[in-house]
């Protein structure tokens, strides 16, 4: 530094041109310009070449009545409902699928990338085959193979098996009885909210506890003990304001009760069993990232092999695994559309398909199905980057 | 996921393409040397193909016929097999010039989508195919059933309103394909496959054991199937519109493929105008006079092209409403004059 720099001399004024600050917000305002200008050109364009072309435009269809029958709805739906509520269904059906294609694909998959490289020689084999067999069958084989090895391993609805009591599995799904809840279960609703709470409390506690004093608390004992306790308290209290609505043989097919049809079990079937081979490598890869000086340091301190495991290897293997296990999230969501092919009303079965067809609206349509997609993809991604950075092991 | 595509490409078309009039299809049909025509993806007696690829049926006849008219040869056209969901796309996109898929004449489709119906080949109405072994006998007795269909069609609307104007219960499980709808069917997904009457009977020859199902007599809906265009191309729609009428004008006046070369020389006017001998019927729809004559000799009248796709075995359909009007049917065209 110049040793009389500290009396700043009045800078020489950059011309007004040349001032960088200026030159900055002008690059950026043009950029600006010509992104709203091409958003509006394109709109307008895209409204004119509709209009040209005789097909009707606009989100108004979304209040129309739907007029067709959807076969599984989370939330209640009639062919009276519109077509913004068979969106809605739709999009429910999508998520119930892709959440649960998730979790039984990450528990699969962990279990396989762990048993690849076991010690026992049949064990490790048995993986990978799995792997290589799965992972290299195109994944609308694998639904239509698990859709009529479904369909044809089931009994018409005549001749169910009976599995508990109310409880029965046919060609038409499987069906359940339904809690039908009575007065008073709010309480037992609370309930389990306060174990919930319970439970997250001592969880705390209890790390907090070990490391200051080195005590282990029985932690999953207790918290089974709350889980069931607390609701269980307030069921008897409330004196089991629960009935349930068994299904039941009339006619062609059972009635009542809660039903999880064929084409569900189908894809959840192979979603998870293919998204799972991925996931295994992904599992192996990751901890095979780990020296394997680390095992053996645990287990020279005497620690056994599956809490090394747990305590020492995996968490340091999840900052390789967490990456790429997100993008296979977001592939079995993406998926999760092939259902189309085997009659599950996921999004785009439904909306993309039947919406568009019977209305002919197919900007508005793809639009909101790119959107939804493109949603659920980001909100997917920041749930892992938030969990990636939660797990990331703090250096000391 | 083709359809997927398919429906991507015609949006980002939508959005992008700048400004222009629709194209005149003729001059494209001409230009490029065939015609492209959408049909089903095997519908037997309607649009299927043997094992040497050849196509046939009642729809496949519509367009041999348009390509007779335009290139005197009725075998200068490119199939385009299209599921029941992605027709109304290909065709707006212009990856198709016309559809021939036995599709329904509906208000929707004819205001809303930005076509055209240029006519009905075939009269038809929904109705319901189940197991001998149900011992159902009339549609009424289905409450409570699971029925398959394909989605995207006014199948699966029609019986939508049937179950429930009837206060009857149903559960519908909607495939996108046919042949998906016929193997979940017969794998027993559902007790009742509902579709137009004529695709029953020809998804039937499809199943393990076609004796073992049968055809209820109730028949729910109007399915008045025919050709469809692109709104806006008044020429084309014309020729589409007129290839059909010359087919079903033909047979009723008694001139088919066995006998148009002798009816050259006759002197009845009407046959006269209907093989281009007399009057301009030909240049004005943009193609040569002998338009109608080319497409009685390689195509045949219409009566002709429903005995050979439709009343043969294993099918055995009958004209019932598709008899000409003079039988006591349905099957009416303006007159060529
Ligand atoms: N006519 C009805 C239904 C047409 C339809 O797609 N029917 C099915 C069942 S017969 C079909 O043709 N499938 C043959 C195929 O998809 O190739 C409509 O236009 O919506």
């Amino acid at each position: 530094m110049n040793k009389d720099s500290h009396i700043a001399p009045p800078a020489a004024r950059a011309s007004f041109w040349n001032d960088p600050k200026i030159r900055a917000v002008f690059y950026q305002a043009i950029l600006l310009i010509a992104v709203f200008y091409s958003g509006w050109y394109l709109f307008n364009n895209t409204t004119e070449n509709l209009e040209r072309q005789g097909i009707a435009s606009g989100f108004g269809f979304l209040e129309t009545t739907a007029g067709f029958g959807i076969i599984t709805h989370l939330i209640p739906y009639s062919e009276e409902s519109t077509y913004g509520r068979a969106f809605l269904v739709s999009l429910l059906n999508t998520l119930i699928l892709s959440f649960m294609g998730i979790v039984a694909a990450t528990i699969l998959g962990v279990i396989i990338g762990i048993a690849r490289l076991s010690k026992n020689w049949l064990v490790a084999k048995l993986a990978s085959v799995y792997i290589e067999i799965f992972r290299n069958i195109p994944l609308l084989l694998q639904i239509f193979f698990w859709y009529f090895a479904v369909l044809r391993a089931l009994p018409a609805p005549r001749g169910s098996v009976n599995l508990f009591d109310g409880m029965f599995l046919n060609n038409r799904g499987l069906y359940t009885p339904s809690p039908v809840f009575g007065e008073g279960f709010s309480l037992v609703t609370w309930a389990i909210i306060l174990a919930f709470v319970a439970v997250y409390f001592l969880v705390k506690w209890a790390h907090k506890r070990q490391e200051l004093t080195g005590q282990q608390f029985h932690t999953v004992y207790v918290s089974i003990g709350i889980l069931i306790g607390l609701p269980l308290l307030a069921l008897i209290i409330t004196g089991f304001p629960i009935s349930w609505d068994v299904p039941e043989l009339k006619g062609f097919n059972f009635v009542g009760g809660m039903v999880i049809i064929p084409e569900f079990m189908a894809l959840w079937f192979a979603l998870s069993i293919y998204t799972a081979s991925f996931i295994a490598e992904i599992v192996r890869a990751g901890i095979q990232s780990v020296s394997h000086g680390q095992t053996e340091a645990a287990y020279a301190l005497g620690i056994k092999p599956s809490i090394t495991m747990r305590l020492v290897i995996l968490p340091q293997a999840l900052r390789v695994i967490v990456p790429p296990l997100s993008s296979q999230y977001l592939n079995l969501t993406k998926n999760s559309s092939l259902a189309a092919a085997i009659a599950y009303p996921e999004l785009v079965s439904v909306f993309a398909g039947t919406v568009l067809n019977q209305t002919g609206q197919a900007v508005e349509i793809i639009l909101i199905t790119m959107g939804v997609y493109l949603a659920i993809s980001l909100l997917i991604s920041m749930f892992m980057n938030w969990y990636n950075a939660k797990i990331a092991i703090v250096e000391r | 996921m083709k359809k997927f595509t398919s429906t991507v490409m015609l949006t980002s078309a939508l959005v992008l393409a700048a400004g222009q009039a629709n194209a005149a299809t003729l001059d494209d049909v001409k230009a490029k040397g065939f015609l492209q025509c959408g049909v089903s993806q095997g519908l037997p007696g309607f649009s299927n193909f043997d094992d040497k690829g050849n196509w046939s049926g009642v729809d496949v006849d519509v367009c041999r016929a348009v390509s007779s008219a335009i290139f005197g040869n009725a075998n200068q056209v490119k199939y385009t097999p299209l599921s029941a969901k992605e027709r109304f796309t290909a065709l707006q996109s212009g990856e198709i010039d016309v559809l021939s898929r036995n599709t329904t004449w509906t208000a929707t489709r004819d205001t809303a989508l930005g076509l055209n119906f240029t006519g009905v080949n075939y009269y038809d109405g929904q109705g319901f195919m189940v197991r001998k072994d149900l011992g159902v006998k009339k549609a009424s007795e289905l409450s409570g059933a699971a029925v398959c269909t394909n989605s995207g069609t006014t199948t699966e609307l029609n019986v939508s309103d049937y179950f429930r104007s009837n206060g009857m219960d149903y559960k519908l499980v909607a495939f996108e394909k046919a042949d998906e709808v016929v193997a979940a069917y017969d794998a027993g997904r559902c007790d009742v496959y509902t579709t137009d009457q004529s695709g029953l009977y020809a998804q039937r020859i499809k199943l393990k054991d076609p004796s073992a199902h049968i055809v209820l007599p109730d028949v729910i809906s109007k399915e008045p199937l025919g050709p469809v265009v692109r709104q806006g191309d008044d020429q084309w729609f014309n020729l589409v519109k007129w290839s059909l009428f010359c087919m079903v004008d033909a047979e009723e006046m008694g001139i088919s493929s066995k006998n148009v070369a002798s009816k050259m020389s006759s002197s009845n006017p009407g046959v006269k105008r209907l093989l281009g001998k007399e009057g301009n019927f030909g240049k004005n729809l943009g193609v040569s006079n002998s338009w109608c004559g080319d497409i009685v000799k390689n195509v045949g009248n219409y009566g002709e092209s429903f005995a050979r796709n439709l009343s043969v075995a294993p099918l055995n359909i009958k004209r019932g409403k598709n008899a000409l009007w003079s039988e006591g049917g349905l099957q009416y065209a303006p007159p060529i004059r």
